[in-house]
């Protein structure tokens, strides 16, 4: 079975190769799902420090310091995450996790150890802020693809550009958003949104991206509010891909109960 | 009048120490730091200065409805195979004029086998699915914090317990043994005023209630059990409890003293996504076995509870959530029957509705916050406004009310009219 993987993924580097060679664009639906399976499904599981630094508009910076394990049910498709917070105290020993459904809704609880309260939170509505940063559930935990609708408007030496559309535009703040991915990498780069009437007014970036385990790894990336001003950088540090996580970690116990993995 | 000094001393130190915290703040850093790497001791904790005042004159109770420094140290160690966890708060406290130690935590943890967790010494404990209202939780609660505005977190008071959780492929198990009933902190008169049934008035520190706890070490235990099971976000659970009233529901009248008679409590509870929001309901059987059936009117009777609730995100960082909760009092008419004359008489049926609104703004660094109990059987209700804001990582600053209303005196809200308050606080997280 072992050689049969090793063998797929020779193959899969082959054609990979083969097709970057030959130039030849792939169709848009190819490369948005290559691009989210590298942005968010490389391996099979993994486990990453987080450093964020959120900046409001008026320069006053705050930290946030977590660890985040995932484990992805299948690629492409569900997956389950789960977040240790180790700063600020007053939020430290915090536990949230998620199951991420393509289908629907994502399940989300959050454990509060001073009250022993597992507490089921109402995840409808991704497009809100993680922890007080720039950032979005939706970012960190990936957008459906099938929300938007794609279209290359441009495809430069580096960069394969699509433009993406909201099929429900009442769900979501922006009219559309342009990402700019790798051609190599398929990692996107950068993501720029823009509202309603036209106006640019966020920008999420990927400042440093690295290979780790042979995936294609963003280590350091950066949200922007353009319209309000204020920022939020993430530095992803101590990352590991691949390291067997047990599923069960994922469920109510270890909310409870940190795992060794996440602490 | 030394105690009073002492303090005083103590309060006034607290208060101006976090003027100079900025200076040492850095230094607290380090010293965690050394304590991590030195001793594999994780520490922190807080500060925290909370006054607050009654809004409604009282002539049972001092104005002041609260007024304290706390300092909270959390420690924890990670012995590979065993974690300890200690969490206790230093208080000093001006309007009881006491300083005290509140040991919140003290306990192990570890897993003797793959699919067996255990919790040994005192612990914090909750199950259940209600917000604010319980049906299967019969573990600890201290209202007098509650109601007087401490952090949310003092409504739950610790347990001296063992924790087993069984984690099987078809359900969880969770056994919890008490060996010595604990309890809750209910409005005893000594800091809060309440009706007092014997002198049909509204009472407070004239007439502060005395109960009798049962206290025996391995007799007077109590036994909690709940069996889970998450079927792809439906969560599912069966409880129970074998034990005592966690508040004194009796009465022994020869002494006269509170009692806290037997009680068994049979529930269950369901919890899933619902309508792009966060459903639950729970329902529970309240066996009051020293009154099976219903004809002494010295122990509550027993009682059905149901609680339906549901909360979403109404729009972004947004959330609103409405609760029903229902008390059904068995063997009503015996209730009726055996009820002294001159006593007020209970209803039936006690509704309760609640509403929670929690707004985000700032980066989610300014909350505010409204939860509202509202009983329309006995006319009365209980309002929680909060506005927390966090100046930094370190620093927060909240203020709050307690507002009590209701039409009679004698009801579970209505009694608590007078002690409607206000509160603030700051707190330096380390």
């Amino acid at each position: 079975m072992k050689i049969m993987k090793i063998l797929l993924i020779v193959a899969g580097f082959f054609v990979l190769g083969l097709s970057v060679h030959a130039q030849e664009t792939p169709s848009v639906d190819e490369i948005i799902d290559r691009t989210n399976k590298a942005a968010y499904y490389a391996g099979d599981d993994g486990r990453s420090k987080v450093m964020m630094t959120i900046t409001d508009a008026q320069g006053r910076a705050r930290e946030r310091e977590f660890n985040i394990l995932r484990h992805d049910v299948s690629d492409g498709g569900e997956q389950f995450f789960y977040v240790y917070f180790q700063k600020p105290s007053d939020v430290r020993k915090m536990a949230f996790l998620v199951h991420k459904h393509i289908d629907r809704d994502d399940d989300r609880w959050l454990y509060l150890p001073a009250l022993d309260l597992v507490k089921r939170i109402a995840a409808s509505d991704k497009r809100t802020s993680f922890v007080g940063s720039h950032f979005f559930y939706e970012d960190v935990s990936g957008r459906g693809v099938a929300e938007d609708s794609h279209e290359i408007v441009e495809v430069t030496d580096e960069y394969f550009v699509i433009k993406n559309i909201p099929k429900n535009p009442g769900n979501v703040e922006f009219a559309s958003y342009t990402v700019w991915i790798d051609k190599n990498t398929y990692m996107p780069m950068k993501a720029e949104y823009v509202d309603k009437s036209g106006n640019k007014y966020r920008e999420v970036e990927a400042l440093e991206v690295m290979e780790i385990q042979g995936f294609p790894t963003v280590t350091k990336s950066r949200v922007r509010d353009l319209a309000e001003g204020g920022e939020t950088v993430s530095k992803f540090m101590d990352i590991e891909y691949n390291i067997g996580l047990d599923e069960n970690i994922f469920t109510e116990r270890y909310l409870r109960r940190p795992p060794r993995e996440a602490r | 009048m030394k105690k009073k000094r002492l303090i005083f001393l103590i309060s006034f130190i607290g208060l101006i120490l976090p003027l100079f915290l900025p200076a040492w703040a850095d230094g607290l850093e380090d010293f965690k730091d050394l304590l991590y790497d030195r001793y594999g001791i994780d520490a922190y904790g807080f500060l925290e200065a909370r006054g607050g005042l009654r809004l409604r004159d009282d002539p049972h109770e001092k104005d002041a409805s609260i007024g304290e420094m706390r300092l909270q140290t959390d420690l924890s160690r990670d012995f590979e195979l065993v974690e300890l966890k200690i969490k206790f708060d230093l208080l000093g406290d001006l309007v009881s004029e006491e300083v005290d130690v509140d040991l919140r935590d003290l306990n192990l943890s570890f897993s003797p086998l793959d699919i067996m967790d255990v919790k040994l010494g005192r612990q914090i404990l909750t199950w259940g699915t209600g917000d604010l209202l319980f049906v299967a939780d019969s573990f600890p609660k201290d209202w007098v914090s509650f109601f007087v505005g401490r952090d949310t977190e003092y409504l739950k008071a610790p347990s001296d317990a063992a924790r087993i959780s069984l984690f099987f492929d078809l359900f969880n198990v969770d056994l919890v043994y008490i060996p010595k009933f604990n309890g809750s902190v209910y409005v005893d008169g000594s800091r809060l005023s309440y009706w007092n049934p014997m002198l049909g008035r509204i009472a407070g520190r004239d007439s502060i209630f005395h109960d009798h706890r049962p206290d025996d070490f391995g007799t007077d235990s109590e036994y909690a059990l709940r069996l889970t099971k998450n079927l792809e976000g439906t969560e599912l659970a069966l409880y129970g409890y074998y034990g005592f009233w966690q508040t004194p529901e009796g009465v022994n009248l020869l002494s006269p003293v509170l009692i806290y008679p037997e009680l068994s409590i049979f529930s269950a509870s369901i919890r899933d996504a619902l309508w792009g929001g966060i459903g639950h309901l729970e329902l529970g059987y309240y066996d009051s076995r020293n009154d099976g059936s219903g004809n002494n009117p010295n122990i509550r009777n027993s009682e059905f509870r149901f609680l339906v609730g549901f909360e979403r995100e109404l729009s972004q960082d947004f959330t609103g959530g409405i609760q029903y909760y229902l008390e059904y009092m068995q063997d009503y008419e015996e209730y009726e029957r055996h009820l002294p004359d001159g006593m007020n008489k209970k209803d039936e049926y006690r509704h309760v509705l609640t509403l929670r609104l929690t707004k985000l703004l700032m980066n989610q660094n300014l909350t505010l916050s409204f939860f509202t109990y509202y009983s329309p059987s006995d006319a009365d209700g209980y309002t929680r406004p909060n506005v927390n804001y966090s100046i930094n990582d370190q620093w927060t600053v909240e203020i709050g009310g307690n507002i009590f209303f209701g039409s009679d005196d004698h009801t579970f809200f209505g009694q608590f009219k007078k002690n409607t308050n206000a509160y603030a606080s700051l707190r330096f997280s380390f």
